[in-house]
């Protein structure tokens, strides 16, 4: 799976940091920022995908992999 | 409103025994006059209309039917195929309840603009603080000004700032869980609201701006004034002149006497290596005094109220704490306490309706969150509902500046109430609030089971 932060859509309502720690973060005005360089690891798939369903801006894009 | 007549209203010079108004006020109807502070578009009286019987011709959130059934009274609307309501009252307003269109207006802002975020009688007039700015910045502000002014208010709350509070608002709830002195497991009755909720947020943001603790109670009012009593006639509400002056002495105050706080922070900022003038901070100090007052207290109310008709979520939160990642978000969604508003920017028509420069439009978040188009099975509470995309704190470029603050306490008031009291039940009626900020203002809980 491939993830894709659009941090122009990023409100900073920081659900993924909470969500999907290992993938986001925020910086110091509360504007995600994506940890991964876009490759998801197997076992975050999860995170990844709780991340994307729960941004109110619909600011994350995952890219299903088989 | 008591203290009006339409023959007072119509006489441009107020007499003597008038009622007390601001400085600058002076009652216009008609198109926005020059020379006001704030102006009436047509007369007003609540009692000329009297209680709504049809919200879709007549919308009024202020209605005491409202509050308590707005969930209800939201699904009637969208099964009746009305995505935006009308009604005549505070000059014209509109409602749209539905998420497509709340979310449409919310991010609209050439045709929308937030230079009034609060619907009551009186419409900003070109004396008071113009757009782009407003007099809250950044809530009342519009692009450009707004993105300086929230720059200079996000890293104070951005979550890394927020986290180390933990400690203390936890100190807090437990003292005010102390307070409420012995209990009897199945016949003590404690008001949530009163006794718990309400004193969490106005003690946190006081602390926070360094104002006098024995001051709550005023805040409280303040927030009354400014967000519960807007059918009074424009100039007759003291306390919003009150509230200016005791912001005014504050700011004193922490000139003569700088300390670490937000208040002294605010007074040091600069926009683009200017000093920002005291009219623009004053209006940040106020919003952030007056918006995260009785907006997380009705958040915490709510969901105490909630968990008092549901023992089986409550239950859930002591056996599995780890739910709260989600129970949190869908309290949030649920019982979402916070109805924005705009102002129509210019005529233009939206999805048929046609809307007019200066008709107010309310953004109710809160019916947004309820969309069965947006959430399956919305009217229910789903205590770990996975996927989420509520909109509890606004959607676009005027998101809350204070949501991770408000989650915080939310999450830690809940935790706390919930690790104490192990099994409680609603004890009578409750009351809820008026206007936009939904949420409980007597909440009276029975407590059955206290945490051994």
């Amino acid at each position: 799976m491939r993830v894709h932060l659009d941090a122009g859509r990023c409100q900073g309502h920081n659900r993924c940091r909470t969500l999907a720690p290992e993938l986001f973060d925020v910086d110091e005005v509360g504007q995600a920022v994506q940890l991964v360089d876009g490759d998801v690891l197997a076992h975050l798939n999860h995170r990844a995908r709780l991340a994307a369903s729960n941004c109110p801006e619909y600011a994350i894009k995952l890219l299903e992999i088989d | 409103m008591t203290d009006t007549t339409h023959d007072q209203t119509s006489d441009q010079a107020p007499s003597d025994d008038a009622p007390r108004r601001g400085p600058n006020y002076i009652p216009t109807f008609g198109d926005s006059p020059e020379g006001t502070d704030i102006w009436q578009r047509v007369p007003y009286d609540p009692d000329d209309y009297g209680a709504v019987s049809d919200f879709a011709t007549d919308f009024d959130h202020a209605d005491p039917n409202y509050n308590p059934n707005a969930p209800e009274i939201w699904k009637q609307l969208r099964e009746s195929g009305c995505p935006v309501a009308h009604s005549d009252r505070y000059g014209g307003m509109w409602a749209p309840i539905t998420h497509d269109t709340v979310h449409e207006i919310a991010y609209d802002t050439d045709n929308f603009t937030s230079r009034s975020v609060i619907v009551s009688v009186g419409r900003p007039g070109d004396l008071a603080m113009p757009a782009p700015i407003g007099a809250a910045p950044p809530i009342t502000s519009d692009p450009p000004f707004h993105a300086m002014a929230r720059r200079l208010l996000l890293p104070a709350f951005a979550p890394k700032q927020i986290e180390p509070w933990e400690p203390e608002i936890r100190e807090l709830c437990n003292s005010l869980l102390d307070e409420m002195g012995d209990i009897t497991p199945g016949e003590t009755v404690i008001d949530a609201a009163v006794q718990y909720a309400q004193n969490i947020p106005v003690n946190v943001i006081g602390r926070m701006l360094g104002f006098p603790q024995e001051d709550e109670e005023l805040f409280r009012k303040f927030v009354h004034d400014v967000i519960e009593r807007i059918t009074e006639e424009p100039g007759t509400r003291d306390g919003m002149e009150d509230l200016g002056n005791y912001i005014h002495a504050q700011i004193q105050d922490h000139r003569d006497n700088p300390r670490d706080d937000l208040t002294n922070y605010l007074l040091n900022v600069e926009i683009e290596g200017n000093p920002v003038n005291d009219d623009v901070v004053g209006g940040m100090i106020i919003l952030l005094l007056i918006a995260g007052i009785d907006t997380t207290w009705s958040a915490i109310g709510s969901s105490l109220w909630h968990l008092a008709q549901h023992p089986e979520d409550h239950q859930r939160l002591l056996d599995d704490p780890d739910v709260m990642t989600f129970a949190l978000e869908e309290f949030l969604r649920a019982y979402a306490p916070v109805t924005m508003a705009r102002l129509v920017a210019k005529d233009h028509d939206f999805h048929g309706c046609p809307m007019k420069a200066d008709d107010w439009v309310l953004l109710p978040f809160p019916a947004a969150n309820r969309d069965p188009k947006k959430f399956e099975d919305p009217d229910t509470f789903i205590v770990d509902r996975e996927e989420n995309r509520h909109a509890a704190f606004g959607l676009g470029i005027h998101r809350c500046l204070g949501s991770n603050l408000a989650r915080l306490e939310l999450k830690v008031a809940i935790e706390e109430f919930v690790r104490r009291f192990q099994r409680v039940e609603l004890a009578g009626d409750v009351r809820w609030s008026v206007g936009q900020i939904r949420g409980p203002r007597e909440l009276p809980v029975r407590i059955l089971e206290v945490a051994g």
